[in-house]
Parts: C-alpha cells; structure tokens; sequence
C-alpha cells in the first residue's frame, strides 16, 4: 500500500505533496499519509473534497502524528 | 429551437486564489457569470499560512487551515497549489521592479505569479486568467500604470481579467468576447474595502484577514532577518530551511560569525530539534529549558558563549550555574557548566 512521509512539513506542503502522489496512482489505490502539521487534518480532507478522492479514515495518534487514508477517486 | 445553432461553449477560468477577500470574490462573480472556475495558489515559502500557529503549542487551539483551500472549499471549486519555492528565489533576489516597503518584491511577484497561471492556462486548454486586483488599492503592484505591466510581462496580455476594477479599465478578451458580461463586473478602487466586506457579508462568505499582507516579505521583523542572514553570509541567498527558520524562534547574534535561534516554546522546540542533524545545537541538561541552534562558524569560546545565553532561556537562568550539552553534528555531545548571562544585563542589540 503506498505509504507518503509528510511529517515535518508544514502548510500547504503536505497538500502539495499528496497531490503529487495522487497524479501518479491508479484510481481505487489506498494512499496512507503521516503529517505533523495540525493543519493537515483540515487541509487535506478539504483538499480531498474538492478532487473527489475519498478520505477512508483521518486520526491523530497518541504522540500526536496525524495519519490520513486516501482512496484515489475513479 | 434553434437547430442549427451550436451548442454555447462552457469558458474556463483559472483564477489566483490568495485565500483573501479580493480573489474569493473575483472568482465567485465568474461562477456567477457561468464561467467554469478552477483555483491556482502558489507556495513560495514566504506565506503567511499559519506556520508559526502550526509550530507554536499555545496558539493551536486556533482552527489552523490553508485559506485559499478554505476559499475553494467555499466556492466549490478545485485548488491547484503549486510549489514555486526554487523559481521564486530569483523574484526575491533580483526584483526588476525593485522592493516595497520591506523585501517585498510585489510587482515582480504579480508579475510571475500571473505569468505561471498563464502557463497553467495553456497547458490545461483554460481561456482568461482571474485576479482579485483592485485598482488603486496597494501602492507598488495596483495601480493603473502597473496593471498593464503586469499583464505584459507574465505574457497574460488581455486574457487577464480582474472582475472588481474591470469598468475602469479596458475590456479584455473575456469581455470582448461576450465570455463574461462586463456590466456585471465592478469599478472598485482604492483601499476601502468596504464593498467587498459588504459583499462577502451578503453571500456569506467567510475569509482570512491577513495582518498587512501575504506573506513575510511584507514584515519588518522578518525582513530585517533575512538581510541579517544575507550579510553574514557575504552572499545573497537563501533555502527552504532558512526561511521557515526565520519565522521560528528568538534570533539573537552575539557575535557576526553566528547567530543563535532559540525556542520560546514546546512547539517551536520541537520543530526546532528537527534541524539537529544539521546544526551545532544546545540546551540544559538537567533543567527546563529551550533548545538552540547556532548557525554560523563557532570556536570553543564561541560555544560557552551560546551555552550561557541559551541558559538565560531556561528555566534555570538565575541559577549561578547550568550544566549545558552542547553537540555538533555527527559528534558526541559534551557538556560544560556555564554561568546563564545576567537577565538584566542583556544586550537588545543581539536581538535581531
Ligand atoms: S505581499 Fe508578498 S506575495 Fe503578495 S504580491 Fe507582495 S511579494 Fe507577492
């Protein structure tokens, strides 16, 4: 399952780098993103919305890593 | 019906969402007008985009979002952000136009940023570029006599189209062409919003108000830092790190071979320490206190220098002593007992 390395970035980096990712992954493929930014937990759905991708799951962890789950829309 | 007629071609717009007011609005009055719209926004690394709310533990109970992703949400429009980080450098460092007030480079900024949405433009087969430009509202970059260059040089020539000040200016391609109706378009000018606050209150639209521009160009503290960066290196350049680091932390040079970035907080520490790998780094051993990176050329009297002066950060700054670890990168840390520079003593002129 593709995996993408967004911690340590901050706004709208982990978005910019997702929307890279997305190009280049077949429809139905399951993306998992790792971010620090707090912001990402907005951004990204957000971002998601309005490409039509859907956002399977979005948690925060006990250390406080935010974990995204992308399904490349068809 | 008309048989023969052929069917009306939907126009497309890519409009420059900075995630303020104007451009909300610019590219709400084509989706008004029929017009199919997508966002651009471009990342040059000087943003204001909630970094140091990001980074910073004590300001997070803010809603923390992107604000143009917060404008196409609204508008219901895709957002292309797009990472200019490397080409905008030569925009920063050799503005033809020159600086506004700080290190803002605003008209070539206009400039090239209308110039890569107009590559955007022919690259997906869109028709008119949108920017929420008003006539007469910033002193550099929106007045009559630079409109016109910004349209020149960005190659966007009359397929730039800004729907708030379109009446007091010449009809452009979109206008020209009955794209879009130009007696639906707006003749605002000058620096009172009050129209477009009005507007937005009547759409109901909400918007980030950004204090005194888009991004750290603009900010007194922050250019200061970055001329700062520039002299002490005798070279006019810059990395992504460099400038993210300016907007983190104290800065505080003692010396003019290094400079000092301490946290003031659990946030900024933490994304402090994500540098340690390339930075000569210190902090208390045994008590609370900020992590600081130096950046700079540093001999042993150097670092016992920066070992007292991070100490004055700490929570053990009154103590006469403070054991601080000192490491370089790649070597083993060391620790020194350091007296932490006197509080009351402390010289303003370090701070940068
Ligand atoms: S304020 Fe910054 S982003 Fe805005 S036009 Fe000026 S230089 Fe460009």
């Amino acid at each position: 399952m593709p995996h993408l390395d967004a911690r340590h970035l901050l706004c709208p980096m982990p978005v910019i780098r997702v929307s890279e990712q997305l190009r280049d992954l077949a429809a139905g493929t399951v993306l998992t993103v790792a971010c620090t930014d707090p912001g990402a937990l907005y951004d990204i759905p957000a971002w998601c919305r309005l490409e039509g991708h859907e956002v399977m799951e979005s948690r925060v962890e006990p250390s406080g890593e935010i974990v995204i789950v992308i399904k490349v829309h068809a | 019906m008309d048989v023969g007629a052929a069917p009306r071609v939907q126009r497309k717009a890519v409009a420059l969402l900075s995630g303020g007011l104007d451009s909300l609005l610019a590219a709400r009055m084509m989706l008004d007008q029929g017009i199919h719209v997508e966002g651009i926004n471009f990342f040059t690394g000087f943003c204001v985009e909630g970094h140091t709310h990001a980074v910073r533990k004590d300001r997070q109970r803010r809603v923390v979002r992107n604000n143009a992703l917060h404008a196409a949400s609204q508008l219901g429009i895709r957002l292309h952000i797009v990472d200019v980080i490397e080409e905008y450098k030569d925009i920063v460092l050799n503005p033809r136009h020159g600086y506004g007030a700080h290190l803002n480079p605003c008209l070539d900024c206009k400039g090239f940023m209308v110039g890569k949405a107009r590559e955007w433009m022919e690259t997906h087969g869109f028709d008119f570029i949108v920017t929420g430009e008003v006539l007469g509202q910033r002193p550099k970059s929106q007045r009559r006599d630079t409109f016109p260059v910004i349209a020149r040089e960005s190659g966007a020539f009359d397929r730039l189209l800004r729907p708030l000040s379109a009446q007091l200016l010449a009809p452009t391609l979109p206008e020209r062409e009955g794209w879009v109706d130009r007696e639906r378009l707006l003749k605002l000018s000058g620096r009172n919003r009050k129209p477009q606050i009005g507007m937005a209150r009547a759409q109901g639209l909400d918007y980030a108000q950004p204090a005194g521009g888009c991004c750290f160009l603009t900010d007194a503290n922050y250019a200061r830092k970055l001329r700062d960066l520039w002299e002490s290196r005798g070279d006019r350049r810059y990395d992504f790190d460099d400038i993210m680091l300016l907007k983190i932390g104290r800065h505080i040079r003692p010396r003019p071979h290094f400079k000092l970035i301490i946290g003031r907080e659990e946030g900024e520490n933490r994304f402090l320490e994500g540098y340690r790998h390339r930075f000569i780094h210190l902090f208390a051993a045994d008590a609370n206190g900020p992590i600081a990176l130096l950046q700079g050329e540093a001999a042993d009297e150097d670092l016992m220098l920066a070992a007292a002066i991070t100490a004055r950060f700490g929570q053990a700054r009154h103590a006469e002593s403070v054991r601080m670890t000192i490491v370089r990168p790649g070597a083993d840390a060391q620790q020194r007992m350091v007296p932490p520079w006197p509080v009351d003593r402390f010289p303003r002129e370090w701070y940068l």
